[in-house]
Formats: structure tokens, sequence, C-alpha cells
């Protein structure tokens, strides 16, 4: 079976969360890997989150704001 | 209402009877969910108007993805059924909602309002008729539309510039500006369309960034960059991203046998005639009003300038001649967004003004049953599943995640819908709330941006606290996504539900806070903009407190005789400020000063000081800055030692007064740009091009055997002022052109001056005699606004006029809440942008006044007595200056701890993210809430 990396985004409600929807709104095609978590800000996002979900498992953490 | 237009005004101002006629969409915007599956298969294409002819879109569509109201619609001069019935109906076979209605018919209506504003917007120039630059011939010459939309991930080829006659890459593009503008033989447009100089300069900047390596040259006139931040934007243009301007109008564009390159003959700034290619020519095309629009006027029974749009006056820059109705946009005159968005707050001011007192008379509140407290009981999740039509469910197997969601800890409830967001299912989803007495809810479907607040009401409907709601975005970020990929997107829409399952479980109850507000208002400078708007708060009904630094209410305006347009302003000026001191709801505070702000939005107290120390206290519920700006007092062009040498402002008195001086000149020099556009000042002032020419005329008129000079850089006389720059020059008035480089010299000659410029057209310098020079010196701002900028914690700018919060989305707002700015405090204007300004800080500030208290969302930082310590390191990174460090006190012991003021607070978290210990959360997006969905995303 070949590798399926499970990456976290954390995307911002105003900015990149919205350009997700529009992506989806243009069916633009991407990788399945990603898993989308909205928060209200990138600044939200705790360092302790991104050590949280790398010690989980997760193959990668995009913080996106 | 869309796809309507208007037949008639009948009435008066307070009382219109509007005929309004809308065609037939053949589309129930009710049922429509804007899935798509019915353009996919309808096979009739035609040219997308959107896309500017550059792609395609099908007879049913939708004009764009970002549109409102997101809803499909059928084009009856495309549609094969509407043509002939029976024919194809493809998309009412695959349309699972029912959603279309081909027997859709016209239908009237009639609507009673007090008050209409026109803000039909503009059309750009259509090329094709004037011939000379070969569009609609040449595939590679384009509008500037045209590109916009190759140059978009939206557009027909996702961002990629290439040439539309054989899709080869673009190395090296045109830009030619004023077609369509400045131009009475081509088009018949003699005016400036204002906005094709920074929209031409942003399409090569963005041009450049795409295609590395492309050169990019602007054929200009004179570069238009007089609005704020426009200046420093050209000067990186040429020096970061190296575009490259040529001051020279271009006749005509040639083709190059059958290569499809363009060429241009153009002459260069040494005079000589050179011929180059391109691969590209891109027209900036100017704005006019459509034919549908004029005849829209013609119904309105409004007047029109020469010019064809909207006539106004300055002091009321949204007030057509008809009594009632207003307008907004481009529609009064070429302009940016910006401006525009300016007008349309203006214009709602203007409405209010004239509908105060029926204020809130239609408005009716929702109510809800009483909510159910839930904090002790297990949670009891109930999952929705929703198809979307075939949207999710033809990719997704919902049948599998749904069986799937019941397996889920604290799921005691799945079901599946056909559309989640329809009323039926939503009267269902109160029902099996109820019914299984749940307390959580995942609704796995789209996108929470726009439909989170739909079930938000669901829930309250319920007897639920309303977040206790969570998404799954199953559409957008799934299905849609990963159309090919049934399998993966299953999986993923199960990861997507049990994320979302696992933070519900953690939603608490919050309560929407409510703050009180202060029903007055506070603004700060008497000069037009804070007289116009305080006037129109006090005519709304709203107090006003006008605080005015001098003891005359005025400002600026008092050294100015005529507006553009010829309005003669100490007239106007006298009216305003009659109308102010005869309102008794204005109470004016004049020779005070701010000297303490304490408070927040609705909530202010501010310390005034007069002249003799004395202080007040005022509380009021918004602020408005219109402190205006200076003028600044020029050391270079012997202004500091000669008489002969004078600013605008100061020759202005002096020819009225008939000095003698004036009087007896017969040469006149005006020198541009004096403080602006250079060094630390890269500005625009912006209105002393006008100011010149105007002068200029006016003394060419009183005597025309004078000698009349203006020495500039740019000629900025944009909009419909460009009409004074052409009658200057039919008058004789001599305009020569300097750079920066080779600025005038003046020398002082005792019983005259000596003006020595390079003249760019005989390419040689000049000597002009002159008995006055007249220096168009630059607006300064006022040297204290940082001081003041301070005490409201609000930003100024680089160059120290006040920041707004969004240059086009919040004009006039700054970024704290309820404090908004206007006039020449925000940057350098003409009157008529400073009243525009002043009426929208009001609409805007109305907002807020015309409630006893303004409802906040709930998602708020919380602090966490147990675990904040005080160490303040969030106080830093607020960036709404929300927290502040206060005392506690604990068994004796006296500690420091956090407080955050939640009317300042936005929920941003950034608290959050910085806290070493979790001593402050935001609800609804805790570390549990989010560490829960990480753990849930990674579980399987």
């Amino acid at each position: 079976m070949s590798f399926e990396p499970k990456i976290i985004a954390f995307c911002c409600n105003w900015c990149s969360y919205a350009a997700a929807d529009l992506a989806g709104i243009s069916r633009m095609q991407y990788p399945h890997n990603v898993r989308i978590i909205r928060v209200m800000c990138s600044g939200m996002v705790h360092p302790e989150l991104v050590m949280d979900a790398l010690g989980q498992g997760a193959d990668g953490v995009m913080i996106l704001g | 209402m869309t796809l309507s237009e208007v037949t008639n005004i009948a009435g008066n101002a307070g009382n219109f009877q509007v005929t309004v006629k809308e065609a037939p969409r053949y589309v129930d915007v009710e049922k429509c969910i804007a899935c798509g599956a019915c353009t996919e298969k309808c096979p009739k294409k035609v040219d997308s108007e959107y896309n500017a002819g550059t792609g395609k879109r099908k007879a049913i569509y939708v004009k764009y993805a970002q549109a409102v109201p997101l809803k499909y619609q059928i084009d009856p001069e495309a549609c094969i059924w509407l043509k002939k019935p029976g024919a194809c109906g493809f998309c009412q076979t695959v349309c699972d909602a029912g959603a279309i209605n081909f027997n859709d018919t016209e239908k009237i209506h009639e609507i009673n309002v007090g008050a209409v504003v026109l803000a039909p917007g503009f059309e750009s120039f259509d090329p094709t008729e004037a011939k000379v630059w070969g569009y609609g011939v040449q595939p590679n010459v384009i509008t500037a539309m045209q590109l916009e939309r190759y140059l978009s991930a939206s557009g027909p080829t996702e961002g990629h510039l290439v040439r539309p006659s054989d899709h080869k890459a673009v190395n090296k593009v045109a830009f030619l500006q004023c077609v369509g503008s400045r131009d009475e033989n081509l088009c018949g447009n003699g005016y400036c369309s204002s906005v094709c100089c920074m929209y031409a300069i942003k399409e090569a900047v963005i041009a450049k960034d795409h295609v590395p390596g492309l050169s990019a040259t602007i054929f200009y006139m004179d570069m238009r960059t007089h609005g704020k931040e426009f200046e420093r934007y050209l000067e990186r243009a040429k020096s970061d991203s190296g575009v490259r301007f040529v001051r020279c109008r271009v006749n005509g564009v040639e083709s190059e046998g059958n290569t499809n390159d363009l060429r241009i003959r153009y002459v260069n700034e040494q005079g000589r005639q050179i011929e180059e290619f391109f691969d590209m020519v891109v027209l900036s095309v100017g704005l006019q009003t459509p034919k549908h629009v004029l005849a829209l006027a013609e119904t309105a029974g409004i007047q029109m300038t020469a010019d064809k749009f909207a006539a106004t006056s300055d002091f009321a820059p949204v007030q057509t001649s008809r009594e009632g109705i207003f307008t907004c946009g481009a529609f009064a005159g070429p302009k940016d967004i910006p401006q525009s968005v300016v007008e349309g707050s203006a214009a709602a001011a203007a409405v209010a003004d004239l509908l105060a007192p029926v204020r809130h008379q239609l408005s009716t509140e929702a109510t809800f049953p009483t909510e159910k407290d839930i904090s002790t009981d297990e949670p009891r999740v109930g999952v929705f599943i929703c198809h979307c039509g075939s949207n999710i469910a033809s990719v997704v197997d919902v049948a599998k995640v749904e069986e799937y969601a019941a397996t889920l800890p604290h799921v005691t409830y799945v079901e599946r819908n056909l559309f989640s967001c329809s009323q039926d299912t939503q009267d269902m989803i109160v029902k099996r709330i109820q019914e299984q007495n749940l307390n959580r809810i995942v609704i796995a479907a789209c996108t929470p941006r726009t439909h989170e607040p739909l079930f938000r009401e669901t829930l309250k409907a319920a007897g639920l606290n309303e977040y206790l709601v969570e998404m799954a975005n199953i559409r957008n970020h799934n299905s849609w996504v990963h159309t090919k990929d049934p399998v993966h997107a299953t999986a993923k829409a199960k990861d997507l539900v049990r994320m979302a399952a696992a933070k519900v479980t953690f939603c608490t109850a919050l309560k929407p806070i409510s703050v009180p507000i202060t029903q007055k208002g506070l603004v700060i400078g008497g000069g037009v903009a804070g007289m116009t708007a305080a006037l129109n708060l006090a005519e709304q009904g709203f107090e006003v407190h006008l605080v005015e630094r001098t003891d005359t209410l005025g400002g600026n305006a008092l050294y100015l005789k005529h507006t553009w347009s010829g309005e003669h302003i100490p007239t106007q000026v006298k009216k305003l400020i009659d109308n102010v001191m005869s309102n008794d709801k204005v109470i004016i505070h004049k020779e005070s000063e701010i000297s303490k702000v304490e408070g927040f939005v609705g909530n202010f107290e501010t310390t005034i000081k007069n002249r003799d120390g004395g202080t007040k206290v005022i509380a009021h519920g918004i602020g408005i800055i219109a402190t205006g700006a200076g003028i600044m007092t020029p050391d270079e062009y012997c202004y500091q030692t000669s008489k002969r040498v004078v600013t605008s402002v100061e020759f202005d008195r002096l020819h009225e007064l008939k000095e003698k001086h004036v009087r007896a000149a017969n040469s006149f020099v005006f020198i541009q740009c004096v403080g602006s556009r250079e060094g630390d000042a890269m500005y625009c002032s912006k209105v002393c091009c006008t100011h010149s020419v105007q002068s200029a005329i006016e003394i060419k008129e009183e005597d025309p055997s004078r000698n009349v000079y203006i020495l500039y850089r740019d000629m900025r006389t944009y909009g419909q002022r460009e009409k004074l720059y052409r009658q200057a020059r039919q008058m004789g008035i001599i305009f020569i052109n300097y750079e920066l480089h080779g600025k005038p010299q003046v020398i002082d000659k005792g019983d005259k001056m000596e003006v020595m410029v390079h003249d760019h057209i005989l390419h040689r310098p000049l000597k002009i005699e002159a008995d006055i020079v007249i220096l168009a010196t630059a607006i300064r701002p006022q040297t204290d606004a940082k001081d003041l900028a301070n005490l409201f914690k609000v930003p100024v700018d680089g160059d120290g006029f006040f920041l707004e919060a969004h240059a086009k989305l919040r004009p006039v707002d700054f970024s704290t809440d309820g404090m908004y700015v206007a006039g020449l405090a925000h940057y350098p204007k003409p009157i008529e942008e400073a009243v525009a300004q002043a009426l929208a800080a009001s609409a805007r500030a109305a907002t807020l006044l015309s409630k006893k208290e303004v409802s906040l969302d709930a998602i708020k930082a919380t602090v966490d007595p147990d675990f904040c310590d005080g160490c303040a390191l969030c106080i830093d990174v607020c960036p709404f200056h929300a927290i502040t460090l206060v005392t506690k006190e604990v068994d004796g012991k006296v500690g420091k701890l956090i407080s955050v003021n939640k009317a300042k607070c936005k929920g941003c978290g950034l608290c959050q993210g910085t806290c070493p210990k979790r001593g402050v959360y935001v609800g609804g997006f805790t570390m549990q809430q989010i560490s829960s969905q990480i753990e849930a995303a990674l579980a399987v």
C-alpha cells in the first residue's frame, strides 16, 4: 500500500477557510490527505496544538492565515 | 430583487410609488442550492459576459462563483427549451431540488418607499468602433477587463497569461492609457475616468508577478495616482517591479505580417520616433454611463451633467436634482472603489436624515422558546448528514457515513436529509431535538461560513443554546474537491464527522452579550467634514458634541472660494455654520481640545479641556475624527525671500483683495507639486492641480493678454474636472511638464522673477519672466494627529494621516469599534469628497447610535482565574487592546490576573495562542475543543 500522509491544516475563518470553500465552489481537485480545523485566527493556534498533532501521528501541519 | 428594473418612480420624497419589472429567472431561488448539476449538463454554450468574452458559459449559469444570490438563471436568448419547448430540458431532469421552472413569467411589482438610491454603476468603453487600436481585428489587442480575467485564478486560463491568437506565453505587453477617456474625437468622452492609471499599474505589476521576465510598458499622458497610498504604489511599480512608463499618447496599433505581433510607433522623451513590437496590447478602457442607465435617469426625472453623469452639488454629493432620490458610485462621476463605498454609506446617511422619524416602524423581532439548561446533562449528540441533492451523495457514500456516525461516542441519533437547509428539514430537526432529547448537534453538510447562522436559529427554535452546533464541511472541503475519488472522499467524510462530533461534545452554552449604548455622538473638528457629520447625526435625532480647537467654525474651507464645479464656498459654509448653530441637538465646544479618553464602543467618556484649562467630561457612544489638515510652508523657489512668490491660498486672498502687484502683473507662473510626491512626502495632495487651473482660468479671463504658465509633473484634473484643463488650454494657458530630477529654478531679479524650466516638447531649457510665482503647496497632516490618535487608540499612517480599518471595505471606520474618520484628517481631498466621507461616517455611527444596546457574538476570550497568573504576555499581542491587568486576592494573598473587555474582544484568540498556562480561552474554540479535533482526525 502506498504511503498516505495525514496533514492537519489550521485555517483562519476569514481567509484560508474561505479560500478552501471557494476551491470547492470552483471544483478545484486536490489530494484528500488534508484535514482542516477551523480557527477564528491563525494566531489562535497554540504551539502545543502543533506538537499535539505531530505527536499523535500527523505527517505535516499547516497553519494558514 | 435580481433581474429587475425600475420602470417608473411616481410620488414625492417620503412617499414614492416605484414600479419594478422583474424578468423571469426560470429557476426557483427558494429551491436552487447552486450545486451546478444543471450547468454541467446544459448543451448550449455562449460567450461569458463576466469573462468579457474571454471564456464561455452555458445557457443556464451563475454569473460568477461568488455571485449573490448564489442561484442559477436561464438565459432566455440562449436556452434551447425556451426557444423550442420539449427540445432539450436536461437541466430539469438533473435538478434534484426541482428548481427549474420553464413556465416562469415576468412580474410587475409596485413598491411604496420613502426614498430611492440610484447606484446603477457604469460600463467600460467598447473600443471596437474606433478601429485605430485594432480591437476586434487583432486577436492580441485586448481590453484591461479581459486582461483582468486572464490574470484571475478563476478566469479562462486559470491565471496564465497567454496570447489569445496562439496561446503562446506573453513576453512583452503594452498598456495604452486613456482609451475612451480624455478624448472627444474618437469616443466623445472628454472626461478622465479616474481609475485607469491605477488599474493599469496594478495589472502590469500582477502580470509581471505571474510571468517571470515579462516586459510591461505603460503609455500614458498624465499618471493620475492621486488616491491614498497610490503614489507609493506607482514608485514601487517603477523601482521594485520594473514597469516601464512612457509619456506618449499612442495613436494606433498595427499588425506585423502574419505573426500576430503588434507594432506601436511613439515619440520617446528625447523626441525621437520609435517603432516597437509587442506580443500583446492592453487597452485601458474608460468608464461611461450605459444607455439603459441614461433611460433610468430619465425615468427617475433627474438631471445629468454634460458628461452624462448624475448632477449633484459639491455640498450634497449624493443628492440628485429630485428630492428624495439619492445616488452613489460611478453613476455620479467616474470613481474608484473606496470613494464608491464611501458614497454608498453617504447615501444611507442622506436617506436616514429624510426617514429618521419613521425609524424602526416596519421592523419586527423574532421570538424563541426559553433556553434549556443542559450543563449537567450527559452529551446526547445528534448527527444530520446532508445529501445536498447529489452534490455530496453522488461522491460520498452517505449511508456508510450514517452507519459509521452511529458508532461514535455520545452519538445517540443519526439521520440523512436530501437538503438539510430546506425549511421542512429545519422543522424536522427541531422535532428530532425535542423527541430524542438531543443536546449537541452535528450537521455534516456544507460550510459554516454560509450556513452556521441558519442552524444556530434552528437550535434556538428547539430551545437549545445556539452554540451547541458544529458543522462538518463534507461538501466544499470534500465531495466537491475529490469528485473522482469516492472511496477516499467517504473515508474523509467519516473523519470530518468524527472530528465534529468530538468537538461538539465539549461545546458549552455561550451567552451572547450585549453592551448598552450611550446614544450620543462626539465629533472632533469643526470644519466642513466635522460640521456635516454632526449636522447629519443631529438631523437623525441624536445629540452630538462638536469640539473645535479654534474660536471659529469652518476650518480650511474658510480659505477657499469656489469648488471645482464653481459653487461659491463661503455661501455654502455660512449656511452650514448657521444650520449647525441653530440645531439644538448640536452642542458646540469652541476653543477646546481632547485631553483624556476612556471607555469603548457605545460607552466612551472623553474629557475636553477649554482655553482656560477648565475640563468637562462627555459621555458618548461613537466618535468621529475630522480634525482636518494643515498647509506646508515652502522653503524653496525663493518663497522665504521674495514677496513675488506666494502659495496658492495666499494668492487667492491677494487676488480677491485686488492687491496692486497682482492687479498689475502680466506674467504668472504656477509651480505644482511643491512639497508633494517627493522625499518623505510621497503622496499627491490631490486638490492642487484643479485649484491652479481654476486660478489660472480666472486671471486669464480677467485679462486675456496676460501670460499664464503652469509647470506640472502630471496634470491631475481627474474625473469631470478634466473640462477645466481643456478650457484652460483652449484659453491659451501654457502647460509645461517638468520631471522631479529637473525641477524649475526661480531666481529673484528684483522687479521680476526668472523661472528656468526644461521644456520636454521643445527639448530645450526655457526662461520665463514672471511677475508672480504661485506655489501649489502640499497639504500636511496635523502635527499633533499622533497625540489624538494615541488617546483614542487609533492608528495614523506613515505620512501622519489617520489610517482607516480597510481602504476599500471600511473606508471611514477605524479598526477600533465606534470610531470613524472623515475629511482631510484621512487624506487630502476636495470638498465634495470630504462631505461624502463625513456623511458616510455619520451613517456608520448611526448604525450603532440607533440602538439602545449592541449585541455581540458570544465567541470571546474568557479568563480562567485558576490558571492565569498575570504574566501579561497576552496583553501585548491583543490587537484590540481588550486585555488589562488587574489584582486579585486569594486567601489573603494579593496576586495579578488579566481581565478581558468583552466589548473590545473580537474572539481572535491570539491570547489563547500565546498563553503558556491555559489561563485564557475562547469559547467555541478552546484548547480542549481543538485538541479533541486533532485527536479525532488522527484516530483512524
